[in-house]
């Protein structure tokens, strides 16, 4: 049994949920022992960092400070987000490139009792962990309802392979470590051209044209090679290709329904967990087809939902004015 | 261009080149920075997926920090644009961080209040508002009051996003509040008084 300090992250207490639920079911069965970091806070996603850089760097290195306490034992903490991933990775690694950053965020830490040596853990995502400590062997293994016959499009998007400060990766931009843990799940793995390409990250936010052209080229590049599903291993990049694929095509007048899933639902399945008990059905652009292919029912998704209706909050409720369809086109 | 206007422009130079604004973005930059050795080769703007809509690619802004056109750089929608994917990063030549500094950028841009076309200085202050409230973000509340203060008329075309995340049940309706508020809000008001100066 493999023990390792767990880092969730904001998103997998909500747009997540997928990602963590099928990580809990599977991790037991991959033999590893995941802790949380006690009272872990936001990293900052890539917001905080522009705003003020010590303040920034010492909101990331709380929760090293609080794991390199708690690391009895183990050193590694395991990100199943790619951005928190990489801002943990950042806070260690640049906190030793440039002690003068290291000394100003550990005077910060010392105001609430905190210190953090960096260097003193190793701060690894998830999928590198499944490829290299549990290892494709053991995956492999693990299989009892291969996934033959399902297409599936590897999508890893930037902040995992890039910039990869300790060379852990295969290649930074055509990685190929996704791809095998899906064929040894038994899956038809595509060779993504796409898939370091970036999802949009926080432009669905603050410039939806710029990120909807992102999304429309992953989702079309997968479609043009026939994938069935698109599989992602960073929340970020669920969000923005599964939640936003309907704007997206509204956009360009496109009609692409392509199921974005987290690697480790696919794992689940591939184990012969139960399809419910993996998050399956979160997505917005329901899997139910593509599971079709292997075999697995999904339930009838929700009925279509009404175009019509305004986003359910109170303060806009009131005021349903137009349509949407008239809005957006306004 | 005549050699005559060549050599006025030369006259025009002081002798030894300005390079504050270059060490001011350098040294507010985390990590070593590495912006000085530029070579100007143009591969970061050649992989980067947004260069379209920059007005400069980050080769074009760097040039003009060693020249030292403060206001041009700040004014630049470049650092907003640019989506944190390092393509960039892994192929410069130089090891340039060139990321991070489009991060000290908009840093600078937020200071100076002189960005232009975007919302995301918006963005991001109501980000840090949601963080030092309550320790973890809140992500429906943090598009939604985006897009109130920004794309009112936007929203609703938004909402077939948010209703289905509603329903699905992926998005809190209330942020989770981290238990040691108090020791989180203490480091930070103390990292607010910090500055990289060196
Ligand atoms: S790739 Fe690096 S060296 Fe080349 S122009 Fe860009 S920052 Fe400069
Ligand atoms: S990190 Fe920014 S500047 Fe570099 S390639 Fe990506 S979007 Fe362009």
């Amino acid at each position: 049994m493999n023990e390792y300090i767990l880092y969730p992250g904001c998103s997998m207490e909500g747009s997540a949920r997928a990602y963590n639920d099928s990580l809990m079911a599977i991790k037991d069965t991959l033999g590893i022992g995941l802790r949380e970091v006690e009272d872990w806070n936001c990293c900052g996603a890539t917001e905080y960092l522009s705003i003020n850089l010590i303040p920034a760097y010492s909101l990331i290195a709380r929760n090293l400070a609080i794991a390199s306490k708690q690391a009895n034992g183990t050193r590694t903490v395991v990100a199943p987000c790619s951005a928190c991933y990489l801002n943990l990775a950042k806070a260690d690694y640049y906190m030793e490139e440039r002690p003068a950053l290291g000394q100003k965020v550990n005077e910060a830490l010392a105001a609430g009792g905190l210190h953090y040596q960096p260097g003193s853990l190793e701060i690894r995502h998830l999928l590198e962990v499944l490829v290299y400590d549990v290892g494709l062997e053991t995956i492999k293994s693990k299989v009892v309802r291969p996934l033959t016959g399902l297409r599936v499009a590897p999508y890893l998007g930037c902040m995992v392979p890039r910039p990869d400060y300790y060379n852990r990766w295969s290649d930074h931009e055509h990685p190929t470590e996704l791809d095998e843990v899906l064929k040894a799940l038994g899956a038809e793995v595509i060779d993504f051209p796409l898939k370091t390409t970036c999802c949009g990250g926080h432009m669905t936010q603050i410039g939806p044209e710029t990120a909807y052209e992102l999304i429309r080229r992953l989702v079309s590049s997968a479609d043009t090679y026939q994938a069935d599903i698109m599989t992602t291993v960073c929340p970020m990049c669920q969000m923005n290709l599964d939640a936003y694929q309907a704007e997206t095509n509204r956009y360009f007048g496109t009609h692409y329904q392509m199921p974005i899933v987290f690697f480790t639902q696919l794992m689940g399945l591939a184990f012969g967990m139960d399809a419910k008990d993996l998050g399956f059905g979160l997505e917005i652009v329901s899997a139910k087809k593509a599971l079709e292919r292997i075999g697995v029912e999904l339930p009838e998704p929700p009925a279509a939902k009404k175009k019509d209706e305004g986003l359910p909050m109170p303060q806009r409720r009131l005021k349903k004015t137009a349509t949407p369809k008239q809005e957006v086109e306004a | 261009m005549p050699e005559s206007n060549v050599l006025k422009q030369g006259a025009g130079l002081r002798q030894q080149e300005d390079l504050t604004l270059l060490h001011e973005v350098s040294v507010a930059t985390a990590g070593v920075s590495r912006l000085e050795m530029c070579i100007q080769c143009g591969t970061c703007g050649g992989s980067c997926p947004s260069a379209a809509d920059m007005d400069h690619t980050p080769r074009m802004l760097f040039a003009m920090l060693r020249a030292g056109m403060r206001d041009d750089v700040v004014r630049s929608n470049t650092p907003w644009i640019c989506v944190s994917c390092y393509h960039c990063v892994v192929r410069c030549p130089q090891n340039v961080h060139i990321a991070d500094v489009m991060y000290t950028l908009k840093g600078m841009a937020i200071k100076a209040k002189q960005y232009k076309d975007s919302t995301a200085p918006d963005f991001s202050k109501s980000f840090v508002d949601m963080v030092e409230s309550f320790g973890r973000s809140f992500e429906l509340g943090l598009a939604t009051r985006h897009y109130l203060t920004h794309y009112p008329l936007r929203l609703p075309g938004m909402a077939g996003m948010g209703l289905g995340m509603l329903t699905k049940k992926r998005m809190n309706l209330v942020p989770s509040r981290i238990k040691d508020m108090e020791q989180l809000t203490a480091i930070l008001d103390k990292a607010k008084t910090l500055e990289l100066t060196e």
